[in-house]
C-alpha cells in the first residue's frame, strides 16, 4: 500500500508530460483565460463599473475568471479517460499493480496543476491591469488551495461521466449542460447584490460561487477569514466526495469490461 | 520438447501455471460469456484459445488478468488465486490486450520505464531492462520518439515489451497479431517461442488457425462460452479422422481384394476404390504407409505412388466450430 504515493507521482508526471507535449493545447489553455478576462472585462465594464462598490470592474472580474477557468478546464477531464479506454491504455494500467486510487488521483493532480498554472497567468494579467492583493500570501495560498480543490471536484464529476458513459459526446454534452448554469448562478460577472433573489439563493449552495467568494477576498483590504474557511471547507467536502465517486465509477467500469 | 520449469526458478506449484475450474461469467446484460470452463496449463508452454468472435476468449483472458471478476469458479495463475488476491496475481502476469495499449504521446523508453515503475522497479536494474527490451524488440532506433510516429508493427512490439518489463511468470496475449503484416507476425511468433523456451507460460488467443498450430502445445477451441475441443494440435488433428491417403495403382484392382488386403492394417477407414485410384483415411499415416504398401503388394495390387496429407487445424476447427455454427443458425427458427 506504500506504493500508492509512488504510483500517484508517476501517473501525474506522465499526464503532465503528455500535456506539455501538445503545444497547441498549452497555448490554448494559456490564451483562453486571458481572452475571457479581456473580452468580458471590455464588454461588461461600461455597465458594471458604477455598480462595483470599490475599484474597477476588471479587478473585480479577475478572481471570477480564475473560477470560470477552473470549471471549464476540468469539465473536460473525463474525455481523457474515454480516450484511454478506447485506446486500451486504461486496461493496460489496470493489469499492473498500480493502485486504483492513484490512477484517478494522478489525473486529478494533473488537472489541478494545469488550472493553477492558468490561474497564475490570469492573476499576473490582473496585476498588470491594476489588481492588488492586500491580503497578501496567506489569502493567495488559500485561494490556490481552493482552486485545486474545485478542480478536483469538477474534474471528478467529469471523470465519473466519462467512466460510466464511455462516450466523448456524453461528457461534452453533460459538461456543457452543467457548467454554464453553474457559472451564471454565481458572482463571477456580477456582484451578489445585483443578482436576482432566487439566483442569489442558489449561489449560496453553488461550489463555483464558493470559489469566487474566496477569490474576491484576495482583492479586499481585510480578509474575512471565517467566511473563507467556511467556503474552503465546503470545497474540500465536495472534492473528497467527487474523488470517492470517481473511484467508485472506476470500479463500475471494471465490472463491465 | 517442453522445459522442466522447476529448474528455471518458476514458483508455481506442481509445474502448473494456470488452473481454471468451472469458470463462468455472465455480463449485466444477461450474456453468458463464459459457461463452465475448466483447463490447466503447464509451466513454460503455449496455450492457445481459438474460436469465433464472441466465443468468450477475451472474457477468459480478462478474468485471468484480473481485469474483470468471474461469476463463479476458481482461477489460479502462477499459484495465486486471482479473485481473492488480484494484487498478488498482477505482479506475476503480463498482458497484451487486443487493442494496443500504447500511449501515443509517450516514447517507448518512457512507456517502458513507467510500466516498470508501476511494478516497483527502479534505478539501474530498470534502465538496463528497458534498454534490453528496446534492443530485443527492435525499438532502440526510435526509442526516444513518441509512439504516435510508430508503425502498427512497432506499436505491437512495444505492447509485448510492456508486458514483459517485470519478467512475468505468465504472459497473456489477446489476439496479438491481428492486423500485422506477415513478416512482423513471424517475428512475433519467434518471440513467443523464445518466451516459452525460457519458462514463461504463454496464453494466446487468436482466430488465426495456423498461429495456434505453429505455437500452441495445447489448444482449446471455444464456442459460445464453452470448450468444445481441447488437446495438442496433433492430437486434435488425429481425432479429426487421421490423414487423407491417395494411392495410385498400376491397374484397376478388384475392390474386394483391396479391402481384404487393408483389413490387416491398423487404423484404415473410408476406403474408396475408383479406377486406378484408391483413397482412404489413415490414422498416423506416416507410420502405417509402409505396412499399407506391403499389404497391397503382397495381395498382388501394385502401387505406383502414394500421397498422404495430414488434416489441417482448419479441418479440426470446422469439425467443432462448424457444427456449432450450424446449430447456432438453426436455433432462432425454433
Amino acid at each position: 500500500m506504500s506504493d500508492g504515493p509512488t504510483h500517484l507521482y508517476h501517473m501525474t508526471v506522465r499526464d503532465l508530460r503528455n500535456t506539455v507535449r501538445q503545444p497547441s493545447y498549452v497555448l490554448a489553455a494559456l490564451i483562453q483565460p486571458v481572452v475571457w478576462l479581456l473580452l468580458f472585462g471590455q464588454l461588461l465594464a461600461p455597465v458594471m463599473e458604477a455598480r462595483i462598490v470599490d475599484g474597477s470592474y476588471i479587478i473585480f472580474l479577475t478572481p471570477g475568471i480564475v473560477a470560470l477557468t477552473a470549471v471549464f478546464a476540468s469539465g473536460w477531464s473525463g474525455m481523457l479517460f474515454v480516450t484511454e479506454m478506447d485506446q486500451g491504455m486504461l486496461n493496460r494500467f489496470l493489469v499492473t499493480p498500480v493502485q486504483r486510487w492513484a490512477l484517478i488521483a494522478g489525473r486529478l493532480a494533473q488537472q489541478a496543476l494545469v488550472v493553477l498554472a492558468q490561474s497564475v497567468v490570469i492573476l499576473v494579467i490582473g496585476v498588470t491591469l491594476g489588481a492588488r492583493f492586500p491580503g497578501g500570501v496567506p489569502i493567495l495560498l488559500t485561494f490556490f488551495a481552493c482552486i485545486a480543490l474545485s478542480t478536483v471536484a469538477f474534474a471528478s464529476i467529469s471523470n465519473v461521466l466519462g467512466l460510466l458513459t464511455r462516450s466523448h459526446q456524453a461528457v461534452v454534452g453533460i459538461a456543457q449542460l452543467m457548467v454554464l448554469p453553474l457559472v451564471f448562478l454565481s458572482e463571477i460577472f456580477v456582484p451578489r447584490h445585483e443578482m436576482p433573489g432566487w439566483m442569489s439563493t442558489i449561489a449560496t449552495v453553488n461550489p463555483v460561487n464558493w470559489l469566487v467568494q474566496v477569490g474576491r477576498q484576495s482583492i479586499r483590504d481585510d480578509v474575512a477569514w471565517s467566511h473563507v474557511l467556511d467556503r474552503g471547507f465546503g470545497l474540500l467536502v465536495v472534492a473528497v466526495a467527487g474523488f470517492w465517486l470517481s473511484t467508485l465509477a472506476l470500479r463500475v467500469y471494471q465490472r463491465q469490461v | 520438447m517442453t522445459f522442466d520449469s522447476t529448474t528455471l526458478g518458476s514458483t508455481a506449484i506442481n509445474g502448473t501455471a494456470i488452473e481454471v475450474t468451472d469458470l463462468t461469467k455472465t455480463y449485466p446484460n444477461g450474456v453468458r460469456a463464459v459457461d463452465g470452463i475448466s483447463f490447466s496449463v503447464r509451466n513454460g508452454t503455449v496455450f492457445g484459445l481459438l474460436g469465433p468472435s464472441g466465443a468468450g476468449k477475451s472474457t477468459i483472458i480478462k478474468i485471468l488478468t484480473t481485469l474483470t471478476r468471474p461469476g463463479s469458479g476458481d482461477v489460479r495463475v502462477a499459484g495465486v488465486d486471482v479473485v481473492r488476491e488480484p494484487a498478488q496475481a498482477r505482479r506475476r502476469i503480463g498482458c497484451v490486450t487486443q487493442q494496443s495499449g500504447v500511449d501515443p504521446c509517450a516514447t517507448s523508453r518512457e512507456a517502458l520505464t513507467l510500466q516498470g515503475r508501476l511494478y516497483g522497479l527502479n534505478g539501474r536494474l530498470l534502465r538496463n531492462r528497458v534498454d534490453s527490451l528496446l534492443e530485443r524488440f527492435a525499438l532502440a532506433d526510435l526509442a526516444d520518439r513518441p509512439a504516435r510516429t510508430y508503425s502498427g508493427g512497432m506499436r505491437r512490439r512495444l505492447d509485448v515489451a510492456l508486458g514483459l518489463v517485470h519478467e512475468p511468470d505468465v504472459l497473456f496475449l489477446d489476439e496479438p497479431t491481428t492486423g500485422l503484416d506477415p513478416e512482423t507476425r513471424t517475428d512475433l511468433w519467434a518471440e513467443i517461442f523464445g518466451m516459452a523456451a525460457v519458462g514463461i507460460t504463454v496464453v494466446l488467443s487468436t482466430h488465426y488457425l495456423e498461429e495456434v498450430d505453429e505455437l500452441a502445445s495445447t489448444l482449446a477451441i471455444l464456442d459460445r462460452g464453452k470448450i468444445v475441443a481441447m488437446g495438442s494440435p496433433s492430437q486434435l488433428k488425429r481425432e479429426a479422422g487421421g490423414d487423407a491417403l491417395r494411392v495410385e495403382l498400376v491397374e484397376p484392382p478388384g475392390e474386394g481384394k483391396v479391402r481384404k488386403a487393408l483389413a490387416g492394417v491398423e487404423g484404415v477407414g473410408n476406403i474408396v476404390v475408383a479406377g486406378c485410384g484408391l483413397s482412404a483415411r489413415v490414422e498416423r499415416g506416416a507410420v502405417s504407409a509402409p505396412y499399407l504398401v506391403a499389404a497391397l503388394e503382397s495381395a498382388g495390387v501394385r502401387v505406383v505412388s502414394l500421397t498422404l496429407s495430414a488434416p489441417t487445424i482448419g479441418d479440426v476447427y470446422l469439425r467443432h466450430a462448424g457444427r456449432l455454427l450450424r446449430s447456432a443458425q438453426e436455433a432462432p427458427s425454433r
